[in-house]
């Protein structure tokens, strides 16, 4: 059995310091989930609309979402906007404008689809039922919309949790910067290092996300059923 | 703009969109496969293989793949596993990108209702006339949707690549930033050649989509 180098977790403060990169991740995708949640549902219902100029221009910045990768991104916001137009930004606030724009977008776009998917009959119904347009929308619509919108947007919340990773890309100090700090800090104590912190990272981002995925999943199928 | 630059810098990143493509083409091919493998040994409940697969998708689906390539890349070979940094790029997308479809493809064979199953079996049709003629057919046609979706989410990942120093789009685009300082002309063509490998798959894939939509059926 090699050494597995899991020991280097151990020494000083390392697994804290694991745990700090960890939150420094968190803290970018979750207050990034904040801006994409309070911007992305207004937006969404502004796409419901029929007018052309609103479909064409959410429609552009959907696709430019929807193809660019998430790296290019970030790479267009820190590096590109800092040299045109000469400010200094921040990576960690370069991060939290990439994923808060790419968020907004995928929000944006469950809502759409969640109150595209309701039947016309169920508005005709409740307006036949005497039912104001206020009532409609909170007791009719809403509810239902919510029930189809909640398991995919916390699905969401996990793919943003798991993407936050690139930023150190940009040279944020997040989890996996640390880790490769501490490996190369103990380069000479314990060559194996890097199974152990690359491993214990793997795992700290699973044990992040897939009790979010499980409780998407569980929703899901509960609110299929009725 | 500088368009000497941009003529200078074309064939670099040519040569990185190459790269790209080919080790993306081999991890989805592989991704594929594996899902539509990972997807009927859960759709069958095969015992043991399932539960393996299934504590593999959710792995897989649960965590960045930077991390993984990471794992694979520089842990592997502490324990004695070198891995080449193609082969690995290639081996990380096709195993994030298995759990994906494999989830995409049950999801299609469940979507298929069983009095379809039924009919065909009183029709006369042996078990592997169902699963070939009726089953897979509609299953496919089901999940084209997030079939889709899925390819262009693994080409948009491999834009990680160049953390384990494979000359991709991205590590071109970051060396040549970090030697000439061309930003504004680095970051258009990255932007361009982005857009020129997944610009296509979008379009392909909706095609594709509209063609399916007749295949369903009941609708």
């Amino acid at each position: 059995m090699p050494n597995l180098g899991i020991e280097v977790l151990f020494k000083g403060s390392n697994m804290a310091r694991l745990l700090g990169g960890l939150w420094v991740s968190l803290r970018i995708s979750l207050i990034a989930v904040g801006f994409s949640i309070g911007l992305g549902i207004p937006l969404g219902i502004v796409m419901t609309s029929k007018s052309p100029v609103i479909k064409v221009i959410t429609r552009l910045y959907l696709e430019v979402v929807r193809i660019m990768p998430q790296m290019v991104l970030l790479f267009l916001v820190f590096f590109g906007t800092t040299r045109a137009f000469g400010w200094n930004l921040n990576a960690e606030v370069a991060s939290v404008i990439v994923f808060s724009f790419w968020g907004c977008a995928e929000m944006a776009d469950l809502v759409r689809g969640a109150f595209i998917s309701i039947p016309k009959h169920q508005y005709e119904s409740a307006k036949a039922l005497g039912m104001n347009s206020f009532l409609v929308f909170s007791v009719i619509i809403l509810p239902q919309t919510l029930r189809r919108l909640l398991p995919l947007s916390i699905n969401l919340v996990t793919r943003m949790i798991k993407t936050t990773s690139l930023v150190m890309m940009i040279g944020v100090v997040e989890v996996l910067k640390v880790g490769q700090q501490i490996i190369e800090a103990n380069r000479t104590s314990s060559p194996n290092a890097a199974f152990g912190v690359y491993g214990t990272v793997l795992l700290l981002y699973f044990i992040g996300c897939w009790p979010i995925s499980m409780l998407s999943k569980y929703l899901e199928k509960k609110w299929n059923k009725s | 703009m500088n368009w000497e630059v941009i003529g200078s810098y074309l064939p670099l990143f040519w040569k990185a969109m190459l790269l790209t493509l080919r080790i993306g083409w081999i991890g989805i091919i592989f991704a594929i496969l594996i899902g539509i493998l990972c997807a009927i040994v859960r759709f069958y409940k095969i015992p043991v293989a399932s539960q393996i697969a299934g504590v593999y998708i959710e792995l897989f689906r649960n965590t960045p793949l930077l991390v993984q390539l990471f794992f694979l890349y520089f842990a592997l070979p502490r324990i004695g596993i070198p891995i080449r940094a193609d082969f690995c790029g290639a081996l990380g997308l096709a195993l994030l990108g298995g759990a994906y479809m494999a989830e995409t493809f049950r999801s299609g064979l469940e979507s298929v209702a069983k009095i379809q199953t039924e009919s065909a079996l009183s029709l006369g049709m042996n078990k592997s006339q169902v699963v070939t003629h009726i089953i897979f057919p509609q299953a496919f046609s089901v999940s084209v949707p997030s079939f889709v979706a899925n390819i262009i989410f693994l080409l948009k990942e491999t834009s990680v690549f160049s953390a384990i120093s494979l000359m991709d789009l991205m590590f071109t685009a970051k060396d040549l930033i970090g030697l000439y300082y061309k930003t504004t002309e680095c970051l258009t063509l990255l932007v361009v050649f982005y857009a020129l490998i997944l610009i296509p798959v979008s379009v392909l894939g909706d095609r594709l989509e509209r063609r399916v939509r007749h295949a369903e059926f009941g609708n």
